[in-house]
């Protein structure tokens, strides 16, 4: 599964993308599994309601299922326009 | 639909022109442009907009589709700019048409909401005291309940 970062996310973790092997059934379970690994992690996964996720390029929530998906994506609100 | 995600500027005039002599039997065309604002005090050097290609082209597609759903419009133009932008360099554009203009302003306005916090781009500002990523206003997704 490939894990994607934008704007501060990725500066925080210090990379913009990564390929995971995951047995994570959720985002929220793929949360925990990022924090534990480094404190990079735990730091731009510290305030979930900072954060915003998408699922296969869909916004979705962190309890959203992660089963077929190929590609998730972290991020801070959008701010488009 | 017409939806371009660009690095490279455009131009307004020939936009708003081409987008107009392609309608037929429209009485109305509205157009918005969002352009980069100095900022007061330390002052914007410039703004740097991330985005996520792939994602961008499916959020646009998804808002302006719902534009052309809601409302009785001829059709829809979307521009958004990413790279490094200077103080009064646009942003981006978004232009409707309609035979009465009550949709292709209503049109706009929504299109203008959902940009703002359902596409995904991110603004970076640097100024001489530094470099920030501009926060998202609880009032941009308050925004949205309107629609």
């Amino acid at each position: 599964m490939d894990v994607l970062y934008f704007a501060w996310v990725r500066e925080r973790i210090g990379i913009p993308r990564e390929t995971l092997d995951t047995s994570a059934r959720t985002v929220a379970e793929l949360v925990e599994e990022l924090r534990g690994r480094e404190d990079r992690y735990a730091a731009a996964f510290a305030d979930l309601s900072a954060l915003r996720v998408a699922v296969d390029q869909d916004l979705t929530d962190f309890d959203a299922s992660l089963e077929g998906v190929r590609e998730v994506a972290f991020f801070p609100p959008m701010t488009g326009g | 639909m017409i939806l371009r995600v660009q690095s490279e500027p455009f131009d307004l005039g020939a936009e708003t022109d081409t987008f107009a002599k392609a309608q037929s039997g429209m009485g109305a065309v509205v157009t918005f442009t969002g352009i980069v604002r100095d900022l007061p005090g330390a002052g914007l050097d410039r703004m740097e907009i991330e985005h996520y290609p792939g994602m961008t082209e499916k959020a646009l597609e998804k808002i302006a589709s719902e534009a052309m759903q809601r409302w009785d419009l001829g059709d829809v133009l979307i521009i958004h700019r990413y790279g490094v932008l200077r103080p009064d360099d646009r942003i981006m554009m978004v232009a409707t048409s309609s035979r009465h203009r009550a949709d292709a302003f209503a049109a706009a306005d929504f299109l203008m909401d959902y940009l703002k916090s359902r596409a995904p781009f991110w603004k970076k500002e640097f100024t001489s005291s530094g470099a920030e990523w501009v926060a998202s206003k609880d009032t941009d997704e308050a925004a949205l309940d309107r629609w």
